[in-house]
């Protein structure tokens, strides 16, 4: 294994981690501020993606597809938030997680009568296409080194917008204590439905760019939406914080794995033997890692005060 | 005096019997298929309900537990059809009685594991790993290729049970309806039992558990690893009706079905699987034959009940449960 | 004397920088009911934390009947005999309040892992639950949910409970607390003749019931103990007027 495939591979790495990150993020406000756990977060994720490649379809403009999946995405959540979610609030986690199954159904079956069955293609923008040379001589692409770029300022623009504004100040608070908020004369609903939606838009973002690399198809979203759940798990529920380095850690973790282990079995078995159990072994690492963060530590790594 | 929902119950285990034995003598073996996949979707559930109803233990990884049980079958039957040793010089087997309980115990012991190390979690961190760890199995499954990989493993000729045809289905049905029954009376005893009244006192009140001396942990671990064996058996018996074991058995779709199962027949109930499995079967059925997209309707139809109607079909015929 | 039940000895349990137990030293010695009393936020409630094990003290040893239970769990605990009755009623609420009872006797007989008996035709639990139920004058809604129960007959359900574990101590949080005089009165006259049974330390706000039931009382502020005594030294303690008496009488 040469030095230039590790970096290309630790780069994908981050890029499956960036990924991740801006579906945990939302994941993970959402439940630190009310308590909701959504199983519908990967429909939101896959209607941002269905949108922009619509949309870019009919424009010829991947900019504007961009700007669709997150408006498309963010209405979407408001919606959902209105129509179903906030009669959710007060359940049980059971009641929470049968009604956004019952979303993820409707989403699904939704999106496939109006799409059809067969998954859409996009293109990556013209800006964004080529590829430059990494340290070591090996080619990367531009694109995916814009969406680590598009993560990283997503996760900055969080930290400004938790820390430093009045909306954030709002959701700290409704953090920490949900009655204080109201008396505080915050209108909680009004709050809430802008959390959602806030969370809805990086989901559909997320879709969005990853639409690029991959097909986008109906279901693209579950299997997203549960290595987040895995994330949030390793990073504590409820923290951002978490659930940046939960995401980044996955995302290197599954990446390396995959390149790694089956090498690191060649030492133990014959090459085509090891290449099979290391494939499978791979697939199975990020949740032993989670098995064994949760061993040390059951509420994560940066487990939030009140969860 | 019977109660209004144990008569309830005697319908409903009478209609499951009725239905395909009728169906068989108007020689509709159609409807007799129907029917074992609801006794054997039941079947799962109620296992699932052994921690869900019982303990409160909102999983949503049993998916884990059915394929592993479907896997067993399927593996097993493959060896026992070429004669290939299996490992450590065992041999396969298409002995029905032999295949359900390596499913049981393979699914059991599997549950163990998986529970010791979510149970040391509750609330949605319970849920979001018991998702997890399924997923897991199912990404595992799907780069093993030893046995189907992503596409799965054929069993080519049903399993066998002594004495019986299995070949014809109002056979096969009659197995997966007397399972069925089984376990519902196991978890009638169960429920009622010492084990039981530590498991339901645990969903109710933790701190009241333990503040008598019982720690709930060890007494939920138990539960959840009987819960993964029965539902393992159920993937045993649903490879066996299928003859073929795939991916899907495992994926999270399914984990979420079984909950759905549950709710739609009645959270708690002893028959709300059994209720809620030949509901879904019937919503398959129909809606499916309506239009392609009938789960965009199951979607609206389970929305329903869970924001309005949260006792699920048990609870508009019942009444409230009852408890002792 | 005799050697004391339980024992605690310079118990410390800090929140970041709040010393919410801060070197707390006290005992119960058989047959005596010890009162500990205190203003709001002076620790009772960490402190019986620590005692029942739901948190861990950072330092200092608990010695009940005999053996350091510092390092054991909740349950454990409570298998060797540590009753204890919650502030707010802690009970399974769907179950009847014999059903209640019957959890704790099984319990009490030891294994909970029997998986085919009903309990509900277990004379041996059965028997036993009612004739607590008895005790705390409950017979007659043995059947109800505890749900439905009362406010005050869920306190004398969670007193039946603990008297079914065969308790070597009780440890009640604020029985008396949204009781009427009614209730507070033939209460007080029942945990009177408990203590012939166990020892108990009340932590307790009705300061009547306090007076009537005490023979030692500890009063807890800021963490610390700052007085232990009869109820006739404790009223007479200049330290425990001003910090605490004073802002009652």
């Amino acid at each position: 294994m040469t030095f230039a495939l590790a970096l290309e591979q630790l780069l994908n790495g981050l890029q499956l981690g960036v990924m991740l990150f801006l579906m945990a993020a939302g994941l993970t406000l959402i439940f630190g501020v009310m308590g909701l756990i959504n199983l519908a977060h990967g429909s939101l994720y896959m209607v941002g993606a269905f949108a922009c490649a619509a949309v870019a379809a009919a424009t010829g403009s991947f900019w504007l597809g961009l700007v669709a999946s997150l408006a498309c995405a963010a209405a979407a959540g408001a919606i959902i938030e209105l129509l179903v979610i906030r009669r959710l609030y007060d359940r049980e986690h059971l009641d929470q997680v049968l009604a956004t199954f019952a979303l993820i159904l409707i989403f699904s079956e939704g999106t496939r009568w109006v799409f059809g069955s067969f998954p859409l293609y996009l293109d990556i923008p013209p800006l964004l296409q080529g590829a430059v040379a990494l340290p070591g001589g090996a080619q990367y692409p531009v694109y995916r080194l814009a969406i680590i770029a598009a993560g990283a300022l997503v996760a900055l623009g969080l930290y400004v917008l938790i820390g430093k504004t009045r909306l954030g100040m709002r959701i700290r608070a409704g953090e920490s204590d949900r009655e204080m908020i109201g008396a505080l004369g915050v209108d909680i609903r009004t709050l809430y439905t802008v959390v959602f939606a806030l969370g809805a838009a990086l989901a559909g973002l997320a879709g969005a760019m990853v639409g690029a690399l991959q097909s986008v198809q109906v279901g693209m979203g579950e299997p997203v939406l549960i290595l987040a759940f895995v994330v949030i798990v390793i990073g504590g529920i409820g923290s951002i914080k978490g659930a940046l380095l939960g995401a980044l850690l996955v995302g290197v973790v599954d990446t390396m794995g995959r390149l790694l282990l089956p090498q690191l079995l060649t030492l133990f078995f014959p090459p085509s033997q090891a290449g099979m159990i290391g494939a499978a072994a791979a697939s199975m690492l990020i949740y032993v890692m989670m098995a064994l963060i949760l061993a040390v530590k059951p509420r994560g790594l940066f487990p939030a005060a009140h969860a | 005096m019977l109660s209004r929902e144990s008569l309830i119950n005697i319908l409903l285990a009478v209609l499951l019997l009725a239905v395909p034995l009728a169906a068989n003598a108007y020689g509709e073996p159609f409807y007799v298929t129907l029917a074992t996949r609801v006794a054997i979707l039941a079947l799962a559930a109620t296992g699932l309900n052994l921690a869900l109803g019982l303990g409160g233990l909102v999983s949503f990884g049993h998916a884990a537990f059915f394929g592993i049980g479907g896997y067993a079958a399927g593996i097993l039957a493959t060896h026992g059809f070429s004669g290939d040793p299996l490992f450590f010089g065992l041999s396969g087997t298409n002995q029905m009685p032999v295949i359900w309980l390596v499913a049981m115990v393979a699914a059991g012991l599997v549950g163990l594991l998986i529970g010791a190390i979510s149970l040391r979690t509750s609330g949605v961190y319970f849920i979001m790993i018991t998702l997890a760890f399924a997923q897991m199995v199912y990404y595992f499954a799907i780069s093993w290729p030893a046995y189907g990989g992503e596409d799965g493993l054929s069993i080519l000729v049903r399993n066998q049970f002594p004495g019986v045809n299995t070949m014809r289905p109002v056979n096969f049905f009659l197995i997966c309806y007397v399972a069925l029954m089984a376990a519902l009376g196991l978890f009638v005893l169960i429920r009622s039992s010492r084990f039981g009244t530590a498991l339901q006192a645990a969903r109710q009140n933790e701190v009241r558990v333990a503040t008598v001396g019982i720690a709930p942990y060890r007494i939920r671990l138990t539960a959840f690893a009987l819960s993964a064996a029965m539902t393992g058996l159920a993937g045993a018996l649903f490879a066996d009706l299928n003859r073929f074991v795939s991916p899907s058995m495992l994926s999270w779709h399914m984990s979420g079905e079984l909950i759905v199962l549950i709710i739609l027949g009645g959270t708690g109930r002893l028959f709300g699987p059994l209720a809620g499995a030949a509901l879904f079967v019937i919503f398959e059925y129909v809606l499916g034959g309506l239009t392609e997209r009938w789960q965009f309707f199951l979607g609206l139809i389970l929305l329903g009940t869970v924001l309005f109607a949260r006792g699920g079909l048990l609870g508009l015929l019942a009444g409230k449960a009852r408890h002792g | 004397m005799a050697e004391p039940v339980l024992q605690l000895s310079d118990l410390a349990k800090s929140f970041g920088a709040l010393r919410a137990t801060d070197g707390v030293s006290l005992d119960l010695r058989p047959g005596e009911i010890h009162a500990l009393i205190g203003p709001n936020g002076a620790g009772k409630s960490t402190l019986i934390h620590q005692i029942c094990g739901t948190l861990r003290q950072d330092s200092g040893t608990i010695r009940f009947a005999g053996q350091d239970i510092g390092h054991l769990g909740v349950s454990e605990r409570s298998r060797l005999g540590l009753g204890r009755t919650f502030q707010v009623s802690s009970l399974a609420s769907e179950f009847s309040a014999l059903r209640n009872v019957m959890l704790a006797v099984q319990a009490q007989q030891g294994s909970s892992f029997r998986f085919f008996k009903p309990v509900m035709s277990d004379a041996s639990l059965i028997d036993t639950s009612m004739a607590m139920l008895e005790r705390v004058g409950l017979q007659d809604r043995a059947r109800l949910p505890a749900a439905e129960l009362s406010h005050g007959e869920r306190r004398k359900l969670e007193i039946a409970i603990a008297l079914a574990l065969n308790s070597k101590a009780f440890l009640l949080d604020e029985p008396m607390a949204g009781m009427g005089p009614e209730g507070s009165k033939s209460l007080t006259g029942f945990l009177d003749g408990l203590r012939q049974e166990a020892p108990i330390l009340l932590v307790e706000h009705d300061m009547d019931a306090v007076f009537a039931l005490a023979d030692r009382i500890s009063v807890l502020v800021y963490g610390k103990v700052i007085a232990t005594g009869t109820v006739d030294e404790i009223r007479s303690d200049p330290a425990v007027r001003t910090a605490y008496l004073g802002d009652h009488a």
